[in-house]
């Protein structure tokens, strides 16, 4: 081909569309293998809940409803002023691109300021996972130690159903009822911090690649014909809601 | 596809209202799992809190996504992980409950149910 080609298209390319969508497949397969991974956590997630709901029905409490909506809230938005940019790099809007990416990272930015505040508050009350879990609000003052486990002849062979959790106190199904704290409940914090902290940690990633591709859009690298990273920083920013849309409801709001 | 791809503008324009329409129908349902979950629903609870979950992620998916408009095989690439989770949470489910204790009697005798 002798003609001249645009900037942007790969010499291994023949056309633009044809490098848009060989990208584009690229992506729903980094996305889907991204999917798998946080799979294997809500997989966790279900067993552990399956096994011990009295677990997760007392230390959801512990989790504020108003601080994750309220980030529920800012996630959505910040996805509608991403997937608006893409729109605005596709018409050729350089301003409006501009803007909408720096609303958008500023959503990232609140997301993850309010996720501190959540993450300050469960340290100080020593809400953490395995054995740094060492509540000491009030109440748990008042409640005497549960009693030593019975002791018997047999060793407990299979230890909790599929060996999820030590059999040597009750699991007191009622406990969560009455107020009083199941054993084990360190189980849901270690769930929650990886669960939000392995999202929280791809929308640590998400922002620094809209800080890449903003960049980029204030150099005027962007327009109806070239827009494939935008597009692609959005699919990526997408998918970093649609896991929060599960993890808001599965870990906040339990009943 | 049919047009000669120089200078064609590819993917598909997403109309603002169409994307408003999706924040606010977003906003809503958010509003809605948020006051169902204080209703008690027994067993369904969790069904009714996924199930408004699953909507709203195929809002995203559709709309913010452009899978609506887009080739179908990344639709098809997607559903297929989605479905493997759900496969793999599903078999996981029904295997954990296989390891009771005392799902043979006096196999396996847990602390619980032998306190001597």
């Amino acid at each position: 081909m002798s003609h001249e080609h645009p900037p942007y298209l790969q010499h291994h390319f023949d056309t633009p569309e044809q490098q848009f969508d060989a990208g584009k497949l690229g992506i729903w397969l980094f996305l889907a293998t991204e999917i798998l991974l946080f799979g294997g956590l809500f997989c966790a997630y279900a067993i552990y809940r399956a096994n011990h709901p009295e677990i997760f029905i007392y230390a959801h409490k512990y989790l504020d409803r108003v601080l994750g909506g309220t980030n529920t809230v800012v996630l959505l938005c910040s996805s509608l002023t991403m997937a608006w940019a893409v729109r605005a790099s596709q018409l050729g809007q350089r301003k409006l691109l501009i803007a909408l990416l720096s609303l958008t990272l500023l959503g990232g930015f609140g997301f993850m300021g309010i996720k501190f505040v959540e993450y300050k508050a469960k340290w100080e009350h020593g809400l953490l996972p395995g054995t740094h879990f060492a509540p000491h609000d009030e109440h748990e003052a008042a409640v005497p130690a549960p009693p030593a486990a019975p002791q018997t002849t047999f060793k407990p062979s299979a230890t909790g159903p599929a060996g999820t959790v030590r059999h040597d106190a009750e699991p007191d199904a009622g406990a969560a009822s009455h107020g009083k704290r199941p054993s084990n409940v360190q189980i849901f914090f270690g769930i929650y911090f990886l669960m939000t902290g392995l999202h929280g940690l791809h929308v640590l990633v998400g922002m620094g690649a809209i800080l890449w591709i903003l960049v980029r859009s204030i150099k005027g690298h962007f327009g109806p014909e070239y827009f494939t990273p935008v597009d692609f920083v959005g699919l990526y920013w997408h998918l970093v809601d649609l896991i929060w849309i599960f993890l808001f409801p599965l870990l906040y709001l339990i009943s | 596809m049919s047009q000669p791809a120089s200078h064609a503008q590819v993917g598909h324009v997403v109309p603002l209202r169409v994307l408003f329409g999706v924040l606010g129908t977003l906003l809503v349902m958010t509003y809605v799992t948020v006051a169902v979950a204080g209703y008690d629903f027994g067993r369904l609870n969790l069904w009714v809190a996924l199930g408004i979950a699953v909507f709203k992620a195929s809002l995203v998916l559709l709309f913010f996504m452009h899978l609506k408009y887009d080739k179908p095989f990344n639709a098809i690439v997607i559903i297929v992980s989605m479905a493997l989770v759900v496969l793999f949470i599903a078999i996981a489910l029904t295997d954990t409950v296989q390891y009771e204790p005392n799902m043979i009697p006096g196999y396996a005798p847990s602390i619980k149910s032998n306190p001597q």
